[in-house]
């Protein structure tokens, strides 16, 4: 209770109390989060389930009851007969899956290389620090596009719709661990320097040990800021991939991917297979990064 | 100066030579290039001899050292899905996607230029409160999701604008344009609107903080001091001094320009080199692929190598600095 009291009372939660855009974003980014967790209990339909396909049910406008059973289909069907609602909820549900793999790898390598790089400092340090600058010079979603071409090349064509989920996690993170990587190698080079460290030195503790217990809990701060916006990133690059239909395979649809279906319908008047995915992604795109543009700012002392 | 450009070239050099590392393997190693040439009816032998022509028996550095010298020469192979030289196809895609970036480009830096000065002049307006909400609406919307917004409101709903291709196209010798007839320029607004969106959004944040910084210093107060006009003060050396950081990033947001036209061509169906290229990845079409990221990477190296020596060029300090550093 007591520490409860002191979370409230905090400056950050201050700042939170203070911002109805932060409060609204949150509210959004969670609720998504949670319907997409809880997609299978939460969704009138499972869109992957054949049985409960019916092709008379494809197209059907929004609000109209189920030819069968006469349930009514929220947000319309799709070609297939597929309940929108339920796709979005489970396409939320690999896209945020995505996104935050992608992110925690992102996370894991760069903190890991920008430990390394403040640490040893020397040519280690230079090598990393130089790939860095190239990576950063061309945008991330180019570079995610060009891993992922260039590791399915090097996939034999049976694995490729199986291994592609993971192949575009590791795209997208090798894509962003830049920015991780950079502000991680200038913390612990301050780090680095300080009383606590050298005295941890001079009783002779493990160097493993000091980078990992001493010196990574006091450079991890900023990278969770980097972290929130990079998680809008991660979740916009692969709806992009999947758009363009280099992403996930359409047995796995995402809200890139229904995009992709809804796009096909747009001439024929069918606007609710386009429009619904695309507002999904949207908010959930939106609210996360004002998150983690109110967090940047939160946690930022030279603007309180 | 010299070592510094020297140091420069050398750096470009290692990241074109990695680069076409990675399209060599991509190149040599995914499936057996061999397969795509021959058909059903060759004999064994006459392939073990084709093997032997292409030099794919040779060391492993020997042929690298072979698909770089192709490469310069420009060179990459037989497309497999399509038959065609790679090189003839990538250059008959070339004007569409160059036409698309440089139209794109302009609009954002002209436009990003003139709501950035607005914005940064009247800061308390409604209407630069409502350009500021839409730039930050902008940054956020995913590229491709612009491009289908737009053809639901402008191509299907409205029917003003047409939503695919490049409409007539004129050709000029070995270049094709789309901007001398009615339906290609009608074709290109909505491409080039979604392509340059977030660079105008990106200018234009830029050019506000800019001036805004600009707009505090002390010699904009003498010039008031001295009665010009809020006209020459904003304009003549306000814009002025704002401009010099604006042109450099504009100068290496064109890389990113040609490089996010894979999705706006892809959207729009534009029959550009981004669209070439992710019909390859999903075809596994390596000969394209491979070319296209050798030529997306020369690019990028190219424009910054530039945008480096401009600043030399254009920024004294750092000159001082160099010296300074080396005597």
């Amino acid at each position: 209770m007591d520490r409860l009291a002191r979370i409230w009372d905090s400056d950050v939660a201050w700042s939170f109390r203070h911002s109805p855009i932060a409060i609204v974003a949150a509210v959004v980014a969670l609720g998504t989060i949670f319907a997409a967790v809880f997609a299978p209990w939460l969704a009138p339909y499972n869109p992957f389930d054949p049985a409960s396909l019916n092709l008379m049910n494809g197209f059907t406008p929004p609000g109209t009851p189920n030819a069968v059973t006469g349930q009514a289909f929220v947000l319309g069907t799709d070609h297939q007969g597929r309940d929108i609602l339920s796709t979005i909820l489970y396409g939320a549900r690999i896209s945020l899956f995505v996104g935050f793999a992608a992110v925690i790898f992102a996370m894991v390598l760069g903190i890991a290389l920008g430990l390394l790089a403040g640490w040893r400092g020397g040519w280690v340090d230079s090598l990393l620090m130089r790939i860095a600058d190239v990576q950063l010079s061309f945008p991330s979603i180019l570079i995610a596009l060009l891993i992922f071409g260039v590791a399915r090349g090097f996939i034999p064509a049976g694995m490729r719709e199986q291994v592609a989920i993971w192949v575009l996690i590791v795209s997208i993170g090798l894509s962003d661990w830049v920015q991780y990587a950079r502000v991680v190698r200038g913390a612990t080079m301050v780090e680095k320097g300080r009383e606590y460290v050298q005295a941890a030195r001079v009783i002779g503790v493990h160097p493993v040990r000091i980078v990992l217990r001493h010196i990574l809990p006091n450079v991890i701060g900023p990278v969770l800021v980097i972290a929130t916006i990079g998680l809008a990133l991660a979740i916009i690059a692969e709806a992009t991939l999947s758009f363009l239909g280099v992403g996930v395979p359409p047995t796995q649809p995402s809200l890139g991917t229904l995009i992709r279906i809804g796009q096909q319908f747009l001439f024929s008047g069918e606007w609710w297979i386009l429009v619904f995915p695309s507002v999904a992604l949207l908010a959930l795109a939106l609210s996360v990064n004002l998150l983690g543009d109110w967090l940047r700012d939160a946690l930022n002392p030279r603007l309180r | 100066m010299l070592a510094y450009i020297l140091r420069r070239l050398v750096q470009a050099a290692a990241v074109m030579l990695a680069v076409a590392l990675v399209s060599f393997m991509l190149f040599r190693f995914v499936g057996d290039p061999l397969v795509n040439m021959v058909g059903q009816e060759t004999s064994l032998e006459d392939i073990a001899e084709l093997r032997d022509r292409l030099g794919l028996n040779d060391p492993i550095f020997v042929q690298f050292a072979d698909f770089v010298w192709r490469a310069l020469q420009g060179d990459f192979g037989i497309s497999y899905r399509l038959q065609l030289p790679v090189s003839e196809l990538i250059l008959s895609r070339l004007p569409a996607t160059l036409e698309l970036a440089l139209i794109s480009g302009a609009l954002a830096f002209v436009f990003g230029v003139g709501f950035g000065v607005y914005t940064a002049l009247n800061r308390r307006g409604w209407v630069s409160n409502t350009i500021m909400t839409v730039s930050l609406i902008g940054v956020s919307l995913p590229t491709f999701l612009i491009g289908v917004l737009l053809i639901w409101v402008f191509a299907v709903e409205l029917q003003w604008l047409p939503s695919f291709g490049r409409g007539d196209v004129v050709d000029l010798g070995w270049w094709s344009t789309g901007l001398l007839s009615t339906s290609g320029r009608a074709s290109l607004i909505l491409p080039a609107i979604t392509l340059g969106l977030y660079q105008m959004t990106l200018i234009m944040r830029l050019v506000r903080a800019q001036m805004l910084e600009v707009l505090r210093a002390d010699f904009i107060k003498f010039a008031k001091a001295r009665g010009l006009t809020n006209r020459a003060i904003n304009f003549g050396h306000a814009l002025k001094n704002t401009l010099v950081p604006v042109i450099t990033i504009t100068g290496l947001q064109l890389g990113s320009i040609i490089a996010f036209a894979i999705i706006t061509e892809t959207v729009f169906q534009w029959p550009g080199v981004g669209a070439l290229f992710i019909n390859s990845v999903q075809t596994v079409d390596v000969p394209v692929m491979a070319a296209y990221l050798v030529l997306i990477a020369l690019v990028f190296v190219v424009i910054n190598l530039i945008v480096d020596l401009l600043y030399y060029v254009v920024d004294p300090r750092l000159r001082v600095d160099r010296a300074a550093a080396a005597s």
